[in-house]
């Protein structure tokens, strides 16, 4: 259902066209912005909008899609007791802005996100792997990676097993 | 044991006894790290200089298992993630698909699942009390936090078979009424619960050790605590009066009296009150609950195949380390898209770094404990 | 052979009591361990070790075999002769301390004229076990062990030794005997100098590494210090030297404080019927063995049970045998080692009940109190004492002496925590600490 209240108004009157899209869902708001504006949007958000809490930074894996991942940031504003998701695109390869600046709580949040898709967060201050081993190769939670599917070689190196399966 | 060749720390190498400063590694295998954290620690003499997470020990990879199973099939997963208070896992998860599928629990069911929920958070906080006391070196409060306990287990075990990993609720309500004698057991536990809270209370909250071992440690000033993501009892210790409980009622919250209990400095000693205080309200809750849990089913209609529309839904409950958080993304199938789980002890634990500086490595232990962290969760 | 004869004529008694300490003082110190473990699990609502033996009574044995065939392993790039040295040293201190300790009149290795100075510095050389074990180990976790238990020995041997002299300054004399003998008819030295002993008391636990001052080996922060990389038996000889220092401490603690082997009310005729107390003690435990024999779940703890019982009933077979006739002499020697011990093992409960009731130190509170708080008190409690010596020496009541510079003690104490209360500020807090460590 799109969305067209106050608070996306307020958004787009900012920011013209780098807000893609707005719609609401289980009636749950949900903003699609620029990638590259992901930042200067966050801080209005924080700022402007009292959205000063970053609940939660994570990614979906869309491969068949033009750019494969939602980034998404799910804010909460404590004044007016209300969530906003924030999404921004980003394609394979590209890089997003790491919005550590602005919420510090993203710091391991989007290491998470690196870890597990391969997201690269440019201006991240740490941007390494936080949950699997820091030589591990592939990026699990990616579509394209299957369950049963492992770092063979490091495992075989690291825990001399030949499959941790 | 201490590692000094890579020592991780730029500008740090080789280092036993020739420079001024040293580097331990606690964890993984520490008594008090609570499971399998790391904490690399930079030390000046005993005082921390810089410090570092290392965690996943313990992944599992849960929001992978999770596109490879139908809705209720990942159910039990969420159990195995906060170990401890694995009830409220399961009503996070359970709430989140409902809200997904647009269907809704009878309220019989709601008003069980909040007297579980909050016996599990007493439940919770009574592990996190023990240990935390035993870190700063109070040995006994433990045991008589584990007697109680058990109680809340033998409840569980009761219910639905299982002490630990519960999986009490189901996508819809529930799939077991409760026994006969449940509403009397609760009561009895609860109307016995409040004096146990003061018995502890009389051990810790006004010992001269116990306050110079918390007060003024590990500071997080309430901008902080928001800026660092910190929830739950973290964030209501630095005294930011927030609670989804009353912020965002679910489950059958509205219908009960209690008060959110915030502290003043942020320190250790805060939390300490907040969570006992949170005890007793959690005790308060299930008193007024059990008094008339209503009659009706405890099944609403969801059918026996789940197939959200497609969409996606980001639902939170107040677990007892803080928000915990489902973030589910339906294609229409059976199976869900993509689960995201935030969890509570993963962004708690962030903090770490920046409350220990400076401090002393006794205080580390304190910190980590106060944090209320449990490693499988921060793992997942 | 006949110089032989004749040194074995000379010192044959005390080459047993020697033999006595280090047969006995091991197990004592097993059962100590036993007794800690079941008032902790009293305390703690639960039942302690049942497995081994009725009522776990043969668990410190069991322990001790399961120390004793474990694998010994020494740490790759640990200093291996310290390494392996290091536990000796200790026990040995802990052991030779004991040696100028009277227990009881007749009970004594060495009766020296500097007993309570030789007893303290041959204690104190423990620490270098410490030390050397933390520092052998090349671990990080040991070496910081090792560095608090020196900087905690070093403040809390100062505070404990100026308590001990106020003692001393009462007795007028160093040999343990003696002190003893100072308050036989008198008051014992507690009622003298309270302060004197709660100084001690709290330094005493400090010194012997226990909780609330456990942080050498603090398990929750340092694994468990400069014991970290030991295991087996070389595990087992430190913990045994830890629980012999107890013993020790405690013993110093009687002999000083409490009236050494002294029958409690020793000079109140009205009260002579204690003097029954040490037989029918024992006579009690006996019969309660006995009564308890065939209700265990086992043959063989039913056996182990008898023979406890039976045991205690020889121990009350001897507390009484002062009574009969012609034996009258052997009072003194009997009954004085069942007080003395008796003592000790009081002493010893309030270890443990401090222990389970309080959360632990930092170690910056920890040297705080120690410097700011313990040894000025000390230091005042001597002036105060010496002061009650020359006041009793002008022929003043015992009351008003005590009193006066008592209560005199009392306040400086006072004054001492509202300073250290003022200079502290918040507690704990970061900028608190850097004044603290200077």
């Amino acid at each position: 259902m799109p969305l067209d209240n106050d608070l996306v108004k307020r958004f787009k009157a900012r920011f013209g066209d780098k807000i893609h899209e707005a719609w609401t869902d289980r009636k749950q708001s949900i903003l699609v912005v620029n990638a590259a504006s992901l930042v200067e949007i966050s801080e209005y958000s924080r700022d402007d909008e009292s959205f000063d809490y970053l609940v939660d930074l994570t990614a979906v894996d869309w491969p068949k899609r033009e750019k494969r991942f939602d980034v998404v940031l799910n804010l909460y504003s404590f004044q007016k007791n209300e969530r906003l998701r924030l999404k921004a695109y980003v394609g394979e390869g590209e890089g997003c802005l790491s919005v550590t600046g602005v919420w510090s709580t993203a710091n391991w949040l989007e290491r998470e996100a690196y870890d597990m898709f391969g997201i690269v967060f440019e201006g991240h201050p740490n941007l390494k792997r936080i949950l699997l081993p820091d030589e591990w190769q592939g990026h699990p939670l990616r579509k394209d990676y299957d369950i049963l599917t492992q770092d063979t070689a490091w495992v075989r190196e690291n825990l001399g097993i030949e499959s941790g399966q | 044991m201490a590692d000094t060749r890579t020592t991780g720390f730029p500008g740090v190498e080789q280092t036993v006894l020739g420079a001024d400063e040293i580097i331990i590694n606690m964890g993984p295998q520490h008594p008090s790290t609570h499971g399998v954290l790391r904490v690399k620690l930079r030390l000046d003499g005993e005082r921390i200089v810089d410090s570092e997470c290392v965690i996943g020990y313990l992944h599992r990879g849960v929001e992978k298992i999770a596109e490879h199973r139908s809705y209720q099939q990942f159910a039990p997963y969420v159990d195995r993630m906060d170990y401890v208070a694995a009830v409220s896992n399961g009503l996070g998860y359970c709430e989140a698909v409902e809200k997904l599928l647009g269907a809704e629990a009878p309220m019989r069911a709601k008003v069980v699942r909040t007297i579980l929920t909050e016996l599990q958070r007493i439940s919770s906080h009574l592990l996190w009390l023990g240990t935390h006391a035993i870190d700063i070196g109070a040995l006994t409060p433990l045991f008589y936090c584990l007697r109680e306990r058990e109680e809340i287990l033998k409840i569980f075990e009761k219910y639905c078979g299982a002490r630990l990993t519960t999986h009490a609720f189901r996508i819809g309500g529930l799939q077991y009424d409760t026994y006969d004698g449940f509403e009397a057991e609760v009561k009895r536990f609860c109307l016995d619960f409040g004096h146990r809270v003061d018995e502890y209370e009389q051990l810790l909250t006004e010992n001269r050790i116990w306050i110079a071992r918390t007060k003024g440690v590990g500071v997080l000033t309430a901008a902080d605590a928001i800026d660092m993501g910190a929830t739950g009892p973290v964030l209501r210790g630095s005294g930011v009066k927030w609670d989804i409980r009353k912020a965002m009622p679910y489950a059958a919250y509205e219908k009960y009296e209690f008060e959110i209990p915030t502290g003043k400095n942020g320190d250790t000693y805060d939390r300490y009150l907040v969570r006992m205080e949170e005890m007793r309200q959690s005790n308060r809750i299930c008193l007024q609950a059990v008094e008339d849990i209503p009659a009706g089913p405890i099944m609403g209609k969801v059918g026996k195949v789940l197939k959200p529309p497609v969409g996606e839904v980001y639902h939170s409950i107040e677990a007892p380390k803080g928000e915990l958080g489902y973030y589910i993304v339906s294609d229409g199938t059976t199976q869900p898209y993509r689960v995201r789980i935030r969890p509570p002890s993963f962004i708690n634990l962030e903090a770490l770094d920046k409350m220990i500086k400076g401090h002393l490595v006794a205080d580390v232990v304190a910190i980590i404990g106060t944090l209320d962290i449990v490693l499988g969760e921060v793992d997942r | 052979m006949t110089a032989l004869l004749e040194f074995l004529n000379t010192y044959m008694w005390r080459l047993i009591f020697a033999l006595v300490i280090v047969g006995v003082l091991p197990l004592l110190a097993g059962y100590v361990v036993l007794m800690e473990r079941k008032v902790m699990a009293d305390m703690q609502a639960r039942l302690g070790p049942m497995r081994v033996g009725p009522h776990g009574l043969l668990q410190p044995i069991a322990d001790a075999l399961k120390l004793l065939i474990k694998e010994d392993i020494i740490p790759e790039n640990a200093d291996k002769l310290v390494f392996w040295f290091a536990p000796v040293i200790s026990v040995t201190a802990a052991m030779v301390a004991y040696s100028a300790l009277a227990i009881g009149p007749f009970f004594q290795i060495a009766e020296l004229n500097i007993g309570l100075i030789f007893i303290v510095a041959i204690s104190s050389m423990g620490i270098f076990g410490i030390i050397l074990g933390g520092w052998a180990s090349n671990s990080h976790y040991s070496l910081l062990g090792a560095l608090r238990s020196t900087a905690q020995m070093i403040s809390y041997e100062t505070a404990a030794g100026l308590a001990l002299v106020g003692g001393v300054l009462l007795a007028g004399t160093l040999s343990t005997k003696q002190i003893v003998q100072a308050q036989q008819g008198g008051t014992w030295f507690v009622f003298v100098a309270p302060i004197g002993f709660f100084l001690y008391l709290v330094a005493s636990i400090a010194e012997t590494n226990r909780a609330p001052f456990d942080l050498p080996e603090a398990e929750s922060e340092l694994v468990a210090g400069y014991m970290t990389e030991y295991s087996g038996f070389r595990w087992a000889v430190y913990f045994l030297a830890e629980y012999a220092n107890m013993i020790v401490v405690a013993s110093i603690a009687t002999t000083l404080f409490l009236g050494g082997w002294l029958r409690p009310f020793g000079s109140i005729a009205a009260l002579d019927f204690l003097d029954f107390f040490p037989p029918l003690c024992f006579f009690v435990v006996a019969a309660y063995c006995f009564y308890r024999t065939p209700k265990q779940p086992e043959p063989i703890q039913s056996a182990v049970m008898a023979l406890f019982g039976g045991l205690c009933l020889l121990l009350a077979v001897a507390m009484a045998l002062p009574f009969v006739p012609g034996l009258a002499d052997s009072k003194p020697g009997l009954h004085g080692a069942f007080w003395f011990l008796l003592k000790v093992f009081l002493y010893i409960y309030s270890f443990m009940w401090i222990r389970f009731t309080f959360p632990r130190f930092r170690f910056d509170q920890l040297m705080r109190l120690g410097w700011y708080f313990m040894i000025p008190l000390s230091i005042v409690n001597v002036l105060g004492l010496g002061v009650y010596k020359v006041l009793r020496q002008l022929q003043w009541n015992r009351w008003p002496a005590f009193l006066l510079t008592t209560g005199g003690t009392l306040l400086v104490a006072i004054w001492l925590v509202w300073i250290a209360q003022k200079k502290a500020g918040i507690p704990g807090s970061v900028g608190d600490m850097t004044e603290a460590e200077g």
